[in-house]
């Protein structure tokens, strides 16, 4: 086949040509891989060929060998590596010999597909020689080989772990990458392929940043390709510093100092790129520094894996009013621009952290640059001023700011009214919402908002709620902390009296013209819920006032016709908020009867609304509109029932959304919610439910974190259905039990631990809801013959002992449930257990109340089940 | 390798709304489920009300669970106490009163406000009415009062406490209820609970025999609207196990606001002018409190004793007279009695010394609502602020007659 062409056409302008020869490849391919791959990695190779049939071979070669999706990614490795072997090393050589092409699209894309090779054939003991063929060409002296060479270096770094590579060719990939990389090397794109290909190399580098002359060495080279005279390479260098300071914190002091001169030089003098890098490599500091004090915090000990250096608190002086400089530069417009990252912003980022970092310390060296600031008549240094002083509200104790904030808080309530320039308003409102986020409410002893001021701050809000739509949104977000500030404040909020107002406010808003910008819309509808999840009994016939509202809002985006994308889109998304807001409403009146009861006359039309929200997609489920309903239900008990008949497709549908994992998710929980509303009304839904489910656990394209919710899931159901979960019982028993059985083979890391749990959550809580679904039924026989697993399942979990207090207590309370249902029938068999014994005893002593009630529960049944 | 995006969240909130809405609803699916799973495990029947009676079941059945019950009750001795209450039940007459008379915990009365009240107490509101034992076994339940008479028997909902159609109720499922029944709804409010469905809980603490009762309340007791007439307040340690007999672990508070009986009344229903108290003579003429060990209140003349025909064990009214009580160190140091007659033969027991105490304060210096709040204000509490009662405030839940 005369690919060339093929490939040429599949660029073809004309439609009908280029499908035409999509359809050609996807033949071809079909019909003869191997020489398919083949002729692409030819056509790739051949200098006589036009570049861009030389590339697009390159990038059709690529996506043969990776995909996005997790389970397309597998097949696509197996596919490769089941091929035939000699036309793979055929391949492969004319991939590495495109390495020295001329045409640097060629070799670029070449270095790209070797990389995917590398990483599907490195950790297989496959491809031996690549590693050494590539240094080979470093120490050719044509440049484009060298760059080439250096970029698939780069690349194959990051597509591979490092433990693949013996230290031995680490050791020589780094020697490479960094001698490609020192001054002496005169091609300024050797040079800066070679900092680019450090950057992605230094995972590798452990045990030569262990080793002081070899780090020496390293952090010397970075620091000068940091004063090259290229901008990117000078960019790229920084980029490298920036990795390190994360990769490698502990190895830093020696540096530090150095590091501060060449970044602080940076940040004032330097292009943005550069400038920008330069102020990311503290912020990276400070978040390391952040995690590992709150380590410190966490247990007294002091014992961290890591020390902390205190580099920013020891670098304070200096930092600080460099970071003060760089908020005076700000660029007009950027509240607007959603997209900005400038160094004003990019610094006073970094600002907020060290504050996180130090604490009280920061305070003194930013409030003089605050109080000289504000009242300048230049925006810049009004804003800058404000900015700083909001920057720092997080981190220092109450006990410092509270004083500040009582004097700052006039001023700034009159500057969001009264100051001409709309940057200085946006961030003027942001700083009151971060006071209100961190110094409201019940965690401060003196309160900052009295009866006093509390009328005035609210009239500002709701006041800047008709500015430009930034400092609007600005301000609906201070109110929404406002609101949370009195969430436990008892029977009377000191909102109440305030919140008819509020709340017409937030809906005049959600209907401006321009609500679509700067987010306005969305954050007027989550202050809204909001303010609703923290209104009092006192305003609850308000809250009852507004479904209608809602709900008519809701009609409204119902009834437009034929809609663009675009606009089914936004249509989408606003019927999102409406249908979050509306979720919070259920939730708030259904947590109290009297309000329920008279919320329910709208149950109907509500049900009504989320099912032809449904009905405007095709495919999918809409989330909000599925966790509403989660909520719904739950409010209205088994008379949910009769809805089922219609809802019950979206329920399926909403099971089936793989990709969308997190819409499967909240589905799997609003089975949950049915169940428990419907109990044995479920029943005629079961079979579909049931399979979808168990459809769902074997399937290997479902994201993992949906299974442990589903198992719970089996367990609301066996419990609301009883002994007619018999059906489904042994399916069921097989899936919990593998999983069992895998959840009790993991060791490690922090990250599968917690997954493990999660897991065995999910099957415990399935166990649980079993036994407790059969008891008092005839048939409690038929679970005997699980009982010796699922008691030796509890004892491995026990003897593990990874398991969180969560596990601790729901394996407890399944410990109880199976002598509850099996009584005398299992009696011996839970005295041999472990279990039953010191686990149990564990339980009893602990001090977590719910493993405790858990545990007494248990030894009542297991008391009741071994005296008969 | 271009360089990378490092854009950071600028003038944003942490975690958005619609995050926030999701942890929300998983908050409330795991609360939810949690409450489920409670209710299988009937630890959260909070209210117990009763069937309509069902006709009568063939006699055969009611036969055979009654050859069950008896069966099972000589293998197993391991609950004896339990056991004892269900062979008890089959005890008539003076037998079965002298009995139950025994197994009601009772409380002491508060003569002074214990440590760490708002921490270790739960307290509620005691309906006024007959304190009882509610028993449900067999497919019947009786009450009996605190004398051990039977008050009431009635099919309930309580597991065993009706016969069923299906006739499946096991022999192990009975449960002990400690009542007061409200005459003015006709409901026994349970206070406390002894044996759930078999399951004894004598040995559980008075916070874990509560959570089976889940019956959290948010007004205050000594305040708040109650669906009965209050007759004072309960206050329950935490830690304490269900104890038959006295204890001080148990407690009853009363004063005007919350009770129409806080000064005890003579069998008229009138107020006497003078304090009486019901003490048991001793063989060596003394004069006790039911305590255990009793408290010592005086000596009966001799006089007295032959002319009344006065034997030991007989339980007496006396007046204090104007001589009251007098304490040294905080111990009765003597007591100016009067003889007035033998006490009402339906007694049971010689007052407590607690009660003859608070009786007595009650007349002199009673002890104040707010002397109780001040001590769950005082700096030893500060720890836990004075909402944390509210935590602890319980209503008891219902058994309602048909």
């Amino acid at each position: 086949m005369e690919v060339t062409q093929v490939l040429l056409n599949a660029q073809s302008i004309d439609g009908a040509v280029r499908r035409n020869a999509e359809e050609s490849l996807k033949q071809f391919q079909e019909q003869n891989l191997p020489g398919f791959l083949l002729s692409l990695s030819g056509e790739l190779a051949n200098e006589e060929k036009p570049v861009e049939t030389r590339k697009l071979a390159g990038l059709i070669l690529k996506n043969a060998l990776d995909a996005k999706e997790q389970h397309r990614k597998f097949e696509l490795v197996q596919r490769w590596l089941s091929l035939d072997g000699n036309a793979k090393s055929q391949i492969k050589a004319c991939l590495l010999k495109t390495l020295s092409s001329p045409v640097p699209d060629a070799w670029s894309t070449a270095s790209q597909v070797i990389a995917k090779v590398a990483g599907i054939e490195l950790p297989q003991k496959q491809w031996p020689e690549l590693i050494g063929s590539l240094l080979s060409n470093v120490h050719q002296l044509q440049a484009n080989a060298k760059q080439s060479t250096l970029e698939t270096l780069g690349y194959l770094c990051e597509e591979v772990s490092p433990d693949v590579i013996d230290q031995d060719q680490v050791n020589k990939i780094l020697t490479a990458v960094v001698q490609g990389m020192s001054a002496s090397e005169g091609n300024p794109d050797v040079r800066l392929a070679a900092t680019r290909a450090l950057y992605n190399a230094l995972g590798f580098a452990q045990a030569n940043f262990s080793n002081d002359m070899e780090r020496d060495y390293i952090m010397r080279v970075v620091c000068e390709a940091t004063l090259s005279p290229e901008v990117r390479i000078r960019q790229a260098a920084m980029e490298c510093l920036v990795s390190i300071s994360s990769t490698y914190y502990e190895k830093l002091a020696p540096y530090i100092q150095d590091i501060f001169n060449i970044t602080a030089k940076a940040v004032r003098e330097d292009e943005e790129p550069v400038a920008l890098q330069a102020i990311e490599f503290w912020s990276s500091i400070c978040d390391e520094e952040i995690d590992i004090l709150e380590e410190y915090g966490g247990d007294f000990t002091g014992d961290s894996d890591i020390p902390c250096f205190y580099f920013i608190k020891q670098a304070l002086p200096a930092l600080v009013p460099m970071l003060l400089e760089t908020l005076l530069k700000q660029e007009e417009g950027q509240d607007q621009d959603e997209g900005a990252w400038n160094i004003a912003m990019a610094g006073g980022t970094c600002l907020g952290l060290v504050a996180r970092t130090v604490g009280d310390d920061i305070v003194p060296l930013v409030v003089p640059f605050t109080e000289e600031n504000i009242t300048k008549p230049d925006w810049r240094q009004r804003e800058a001023a404000t900015y700083a002083f909001g920057s720092i509200l997080e981190g220092p104790s109450p006990e410092k700011l509270i004083p500040l904030v009582n004097v700052a808080l006039t001023f700034m309530l009159s500057a969001l009214t009264k100051d001409p320039n709309s940057h200085v308003k946006d961030t003027t409102a942001w700083t009151l919402g971060r006071i209100f986020e961190f110094l409201h409410g019940s965690v401060v002893d003196s309160p900052i908002i009295t009866q006093a001021n509390c009328q005035q701050i609210v009239t500002v809000l709701l006041q800047s709620m008709k500015d430009t739509p930034n400092v609007a949104e600005k301000a609906c977000g201070a109110l929404y902390f406002l609101a949370q500030g009195y969430e436990e404040v008892g029977p009377s909020s000191p909102l109440t009296p305030f919140f008819q107002e509020i709340v017409q406010s937030l809906l005049t808003v959600t209907h401006r013209e321009d609500a679509g910008e700067s987010r306005l819309r969305t954050a007027a509808y989550e202050t809204l819920n909001e303010v609703v999840r923290c209104s009092t009994d006192e305003t609850a016939p308000l809250v009852l006032q507004l479904v209608p509202v809602i709900m008519m809002e809701l009609h409204n985006t119902l009834e437009g016709q034929k809609l663009s994308s675009d606009e089914r889109e936004k249509q989408s998304e606003l019927q999102g908020l409406l249908c979050g807001c509306l979720q919070v409403i259920i939730q708030k009146l259904g947590s109290s009867e009297p309000t329920k009861y008279v919320f329910m006359q709208y149950a109907d039309q509500i049900m009504g609304l989320f099912l032809r929200v449904f009905a405007c997609r095709n495919a999918t489920v809409h989330e909000e509109a599925m966790l509403a309903i989660g909520a719904l239900a739950y409010a209205t008990g088994t008379d949910f029932a009769k809805y089922m008949p219609e809802f019950y497709r979206y329920l399926e549908m909403g099971l089936q959304n793989f990709e969308e994992y997190q819409v499967c998710a909240v589905t799997v929980g609003v089975v949950g919610d049915i169940s428990r509303a419907l109990e044995e009304k479920i029943v005629p839904f079961c079979d579909g439910i049931m399979t979808q489910l168990l459809k769902n656990l074997s399937s290997n394209q479902l994201h993992r974190s949906v299974k442990p919710p589903i198992f719970s899931c089996f367990g609301d159901i066996a419990l609301a259905v009883g002994e007619y979960f018999e059906k489904y019982l042994m399916w069921a028993m097989t899936a919990l039990q593998s999983a069992a059985e895998l959840s009790t083979h993991t060791a490690g890391e922090d990250e599968l631990i917690e997954y493990t749990n999660s897991l065995r959550n999910g099957i415990l809580e399935a166990y649980s809801g079993i036994f407790q679904g059969f008891k008092n039924s005839p048939k409690t026989q038929i679970l005997i013959p699980y009982a010796p697993h699922i008691l030796r399942f509890l004892d491995g979990i026990y003897m593990e002992k990874d398991m969180d207090d969560v596990v601790m207590k729901t394996s407890i309370g399944v410990l109880g449930d199976l002598a509850d249902t099996l009584g005398s029938h299992v009696g011996p068999l839970i005295q041999q257990s472990v279990s039953s014994k010191d686990f149990l005893n564990e339980c009893l002593s602990s001090e977590d109340l719910m493993i405790k009630e858990s545990a007494e529960w248990a030894k009542l049944a297991i008391g009741r089940a071994i005296s008969v | 390798m271009a360089p990378h995006d490092l854009r950071r969240p600028f003038k944003r909130a942490a975690i958005t709304d619609q995050q926030k809405r999701r942890e929300l609803s998983l908050l409330r699916q795991a609360q939810n489920r949690r409450e489920a799973q409670q209710q299988a495990r009937c630890l959260a029947s909070s209210i117990l009300s009763l069937q309509s009676p069902v006709p009568e079941s063939e006699p055969e059945q009611s036969d055979i669970e009654l050859e069950n019950a008896s069966e099972t009750e000589q293998e197993s001795g391991a609950l004896s106490k339990d056991l004892d209450v269900r062979r008890a039940s089959k005890l008539r007459g003076p037998e079965a009163r002298n009995w139950f008379a025994r197994q009601l915990m009772l409380p002491e009365w508060m003569i002074d406000v214990p440590d760490r009240l708002s921490q270790d107490w739960y307290v509620f509101a005691r309906p006024a009415g007959k304190r009882c034992f509610v028993v449900s076994s067999n497919g019947t339940t009786v009450s009996r009062q605190r004398n051990g008479s039977i008050l009431h028997h009635f099919p309930s909902a309580l597991p065993a406490g009706a016969k069923t159609r299906d006739g499946s109720g096991s022999a192990q499922s009975y449960c002990i209820l400690d009542c007061i029944f409200h005459e003015l709804d006709q409901t026994y409010y349970v206070i406390d609970i002894v044996c759930w469905n078999g399951y004894s809980l004598y040995d559980c603490t008075a916070e874990f025999r509560f959570y089976w009762l889940n019956s959290k309340l948010e007004e205050s007791a000594y305040t708040g609207v109650m669906p009965y007439v209050k007759d004072g307040l309960l206050f329950y340690n935490k830690h304490a196990h269900y104890q038959t007999g006295n204890t001080p672990l148990v407690l009853v508070w009363k004063d005007e606001d919350c009770s129409q009986y806080v000064i005890d009344t003579d069998s008229k229903g009138e107020i006497p002018s003078q304090q009486q108290v019901v003490l048991e003579l001793q063989d060596d003429r003394k004069l006790v409190t039911s305590d255990e060990p009793p408290v010592l209140f005086g000596c009966l003349d001799g006089d007295i004793i032959e002319k009344s025909g006065l034997h030991s064990g007989n339980l007496l009214r006396f007046a204090i007279s104007d001589g009251g009580l007098s304490f040294v160190d905080g111990k009765l140091e003597k007591a100016d009695l009067n003889y007035l007659g033998k006490a009402n033969r339906a007694r049971a027991f010689a007052d407590t010394y607690s009660k003859v105490l608070f009786q007595f304060m009650v007349r002199h210096s009673p002890l104040k609502i707010d002397d109780l709040l001040a001590s769950i204000n005082s700096p030893d509490d500060q720890e836990n602020n004075s909402s944390d009662i509210e935590m602890l405030l319980n209503a008891p839940s219902r058994v309602t007659t048909v």
